[in-house]
């Protein structure tokens, strides 16, 4: 019974956007909801991890997920967002900072009306996808943000050997 | 429970470590029977505060070397090297014990059995002793050594009435008074009360008494001893009225009408009825001719005697030390971090603003801050003592094992280091230590045919140097020969066969990944873990190695540690808005670098300075940062592994003191960012590694030429 019933507490889930679609993660997950500070640049890491942000004294790094997810990367607005998490890394927590173009609102997700992520189709990587929620018609992705960040993803995250021509280049473009 | 269990245990550790010193100590100094006395206490505390927590088996153990060790007291049983060998091994068993507490199948119990035979048959080739001591001995006997002796006060309250008659059989009271004193610190007051009037006064009676409040360790028969020969010439009342140790759970002082009352001055009704009325209770009583004003006044002596006597007694427990957590330590220790960090902040703004009221409270609160820094990472120093305490034992083993005599020798114990320093520390002293026991001290028969003294010598030494400690390690033994290592460099494929190095050169090739020079692997040393990792666990303490020998004559290794890892002296630069911070600590100057003066380069990245050349990195090219670089840089020249190299960046900024926060993992693969820091506006700078710095571009060029 009572685990029934924190089984029910536990479907609250952050919604947010990127783009035009909308994204969820559990909410026990979410820390911190920012507005967007100076994001201070890591030479050489990879373009999606934008930078570091100082979260009270703590040095928080920022990732861009729609680069990640390959879209273009997130427009500056006033609805611009850094929502805070805490997530699972190599065994121990960790605090990773996601940049989001809107944060909506927490709401309940009905387990039975999450799907499991389509096996064909779909415009994501299916394996940081928990599932697909709906809510009012509309598709909700859930995201498993520890999936994200594992070890075999990180194994992706090396040094850029970005040259300065490529450099000029892409200022130039 | 668990948390006294776990207090018995960071106790037992600590008397453990002393116990070792002890114990090797008294290998040399067999006869100090101060050194005696306190492997028989810390036994002794191990023993009993282990069956008071639940520890039995460790009690049990126990027992039967303190009974050895108490016959040493006794001068029944000599120290000899087998029974100090005896009791280290106990020393160790007892760890285990301890270690194993709760999964008691692991300990090796044939080891323990076969340690306490060894005792008792230490004990059966003794006389027994001649009185039963320790049968007499209460069970409830000091647990904590240091308790006994000084520790257990008591106050007793002496009422001393001579009869007239005192005088007439030659009895000076003063010479009673100052007996007294001998016990122990006495406060006396007279009373006058009987005094007659002047026309009665006869000069041969005696009209005086006394109250007299001693504080002393002994019994109340050593009191009463004091007052033998005056039995039946006077009014005596000996009370003991404060327990100093025992009566801890008291909550107050006794108030002034319980000591009236108790003196039999007063009876609790009348203290009661003065109560009743609100003026001070002393006056009262004075006003209603209940008692004296000097009674009164004597009553309040001895409470403010006994409150005196329990502050400094509370004092004296708590001015010794308190044991903390270490992670309530590193809190504080980033908590003051921030406030260094947001302390910039407001002093950038008071800057600013220009008014001088603010600027005046920044200064105070940068003070402050300062000071409160200053003593917060004081707070976390520790005498590096404690790791050579642990050497010495590593040495004493090591050197049996192998059939060698080596002598340490340490000096500067008492140097501070941080405590992450000190336990990072730990590790590479043991594998310096073992390669200088193995390797470098030779055999006494190979000492003897090289005219040396049998007995090698291995000198630890710690010393402050700036804001550093050095660390020397040196020994008196056969030393690295430099073409042995050229050989195994070649043979290892380390090194060129015609590359020509020099002596100190060489050298430094040990310090290569997958290099060992011993011939043969023994159970000691040259298990393929060398001296890269010693070298590569020091620089993650940004610290640094240094190796000299000389064949024949011995080897020093040198280590220098920062004195702490929490903070640190940076230079802040700019490229572009990125801000950077090098370390203060290897950076000798910075020159300008002027568009003409690169052109000259011809793209070699050379420069020279005061004839000297320095390669430089372009910081801006390789962290791939767009924009226009300004007409004048600035190049930082860094002091890196005994190289000079140039780092080249738009602005100097300036120096600041940084606090250094890690990276998220995430950040792992890019090494040359060593962690960040947060500035006095908020934003967040990178703090570079130039060493990784230079060895990725290095490693990158080497890929690309071959």
């Amino acid at each position: 019974m009572s685990e029934q019933k924190s089984k029910t507490v536990l479907h609250h889930y952050l919604t947010f956007k990127l783009g035009e679609e909308m994204f969820a993660i559990d909410v026990s997950q979410v820390r911190e909801i920012l507005d967007v500070t100076t994001i201070t640049k890591v030479p050489r890491a990879p373009e999606f991890m934008r930078g570091v942000i100082n979260v009270r004294g703590s040095v928080v790094p920022v990732v861009d997920l729609r680069l990640k997810f390959g879209l273009s990367a997130s427009e500056r607005t006033k609805d611009t967002r850094i929502v805070v998490m805490e997530i699972t890394l190599d065994g121990s927590l960790s605090i990773i900072g996601t940049l989001a173009d809107a944060v909506h609102n927490v709401m309940d997700i009905d387990p039975t009306a999450i799907e499991p992520p389509p096996k064909v189709g779909a415009r994501w990587n299916t394996a940081f996808i928990r599932g697909i929620g709906k809510h009012n018609d509309e598709f909700i992705i859930i995201l498993n943000v520890d999936r994200i960040f594992s070890a075999e993803e990180l194994a992706l995250v090396r040094p850029e050997g970005t040259t300065v021509e490529e450099n000029r280049a892409q200022t130039a473009a | 429970m668990d948390m006294q269990r776990e207090a018995y245990r960071v106790e037992a550790y600590d008397l453990l470590a002393e116990l070792e010193i002890s114990l090797l100590e008294l290998e040399t100094n067999s006869d100090d029977m101060e050194l005696v006395d306190r492997v028989f206490r810390a036994m002794h505390t191990i023993k009993g505060s282990g069956a008071m927590f639940g520890f039995d088996a460790i009690a049990e153990f126990t027992h039967d070397v303190e009974t050895v060790f108490d016959r040493v007291r006794d001068g029944r049983i000599i120290v000899t090297p087998p029974l100090v060998n005896l009791a280290l091994q106990a020393r160790d068993h007892i760890k285990h014990m301890l270690e194993y507490a709760d999964d008691p199948v692991r300990l090796n119990h044939e080891q323990g059995a076969a340690i306490l035979k060894g005792f008792r048959n230490i004990l059966e080739n003794t006389q027994p002793s001649p009185e039963p001591e320790a049968a007499t001995k209460p069970a409830w006997e000091p647990i904590f050594g240091e308790h006994r002796g000084a520790g257990a006060d008591k106050i007793y309250r002496i009422r001393f009435a001579p009869h007239d008659t005192l005088f007439q059989n030659g009895t000076n009271p003063l010479a009673l008074l100052a007996e007294l004193e001998g016990l122990g610190p006495c406060r006396t007051m007279l009373h006058l009360d009987r005094l007659p009037a002047p026309e009665a006064f006869d000069p041969e009676s005696c009209y005086l008494s006394w109250d007299i409040l001693l504080t002393t360790e002994r019994s109340i028969e050593a009191v009463q001893d004091v007052f033998i020969f005056v039995e039946g010439a006077c009014d005596l009342t000996i009370e003991l009225i404060e327990h100093l140790e025992s009566d801890a759970q008291r909550p107050v002082s006794p108030r002034i009408g319980e000591i009236l009352v108790a003196r039999g001055d007063l009876s609790p009704e009348a203290v009661d009825a003065a109560l009743q009325r609100q003026q001070r209770l002393g006056q009262i009583l004075v006003e209603n001719r209940q008692v004296s004003a000097e009674k009164v006044s004597s009553a309040l002596a001895e409470q403010e005697y006994v409150q005196t006597a329990r502050a400094r007694r509370e004092q004296q427990t708590t001015a010794g030390s308190v044991r903390v957590a270490a992670e309530k330590l590193d809190q504080l220790v980033n908590l003051v971090g921030e406030l260094v960090t947001v302390q910039a902040r407001l002093n950038q703004k008071a800057v600013h603003s220009r008014d001088p009221e603010l600027l005046g409270i920044s200064e105070v609160v940068e003070r402050l801050t300062d000071e409160l820094r200053d003593n917060t990472l004081s707070i976390r120093m520790l005498p590096i003592d404690v790791t050579f305490s642990k050497l010495r034992r590593l040495v004493r083993d090591l050197s049996s094992e192998l059939g060698k005599t080596i002598l340490l020798k340490t000096e500067g114990g008492d140097t501070e280091l941080d405590k992450t320093v000190i336990e990072q520390l730990n590790d590479p002293l043991v594998h310096i230590l073992r390669n200088s026991i193995d390797h470098g001290i030779e055999t006494p028969e190979r000492r003897r045919l090289a005219g040396k003294p049998e007995q090698g010598v291995i000198r630890l030494k710690a010393e402050h140097s700036g804001a550093n400690v050095l660390i020397h390690i040196s020994d008196d033994g056969a030393g690295i020969d430099p073409a042995a290592i050229r050989r195994k460099a070649v043979e290892k494929g380390l090194l060129a066969p015609e590359a020509e190095r020099s002596d100190k050169e060489l050298l430094q090739l040990i310090f290569l990944p997958g290099f060992s020079t011993a011939g043969t692997v023994t159970n000691v040393s040259g298990r393929g873990v060398g001296m890269d990792v010693v070298k590569r666990s020091l620089e993650s303490l940004r610290g640094a190695i240094e190796l000299n020998s000389r064949p024949a004559e011995g080897t020093t290794i040198t280590l220098k540690l920062p004195l702490t890892l929490a903070i640190i002296d940076g230079l802040l630069v700019e490229i572009d808005t990125n801000k950077y911070v090098l370390p203060l600590s290897s950076i000798e100057e910075c020159v300008e670098l002027s568009r003409e003066d690169l052109q000259k380069t011809h793209g070699r990245n050379i420069l020279n300075i005061r004839g000297q050349i320095v390669p430089f990195v372009p910081l801006r090219e390789r962290f791939a940062i767009t924009g226009q670089a300004p007409v004048f840089e600035q190049v930082v020249i860094n002091e890196v592994a005994g190289r000079r190299v140039g780092i080249v960046v738009d602005r100097v900024i300036g120096e600041h003191q940084i606090v250094i926060k890690t990276m998220n993992s995430l950040y792992k693969n890019i090494p040359e960012i060593s962690g960040a820091t947060i500035l006095g506006d908020g934003t967040v700078a990178l703090i570079l590694d130039v060493q990784k710095l230079l060895s990725g571009i290095e490693e990158e060029e080497m890929a690309a030429a071959g």
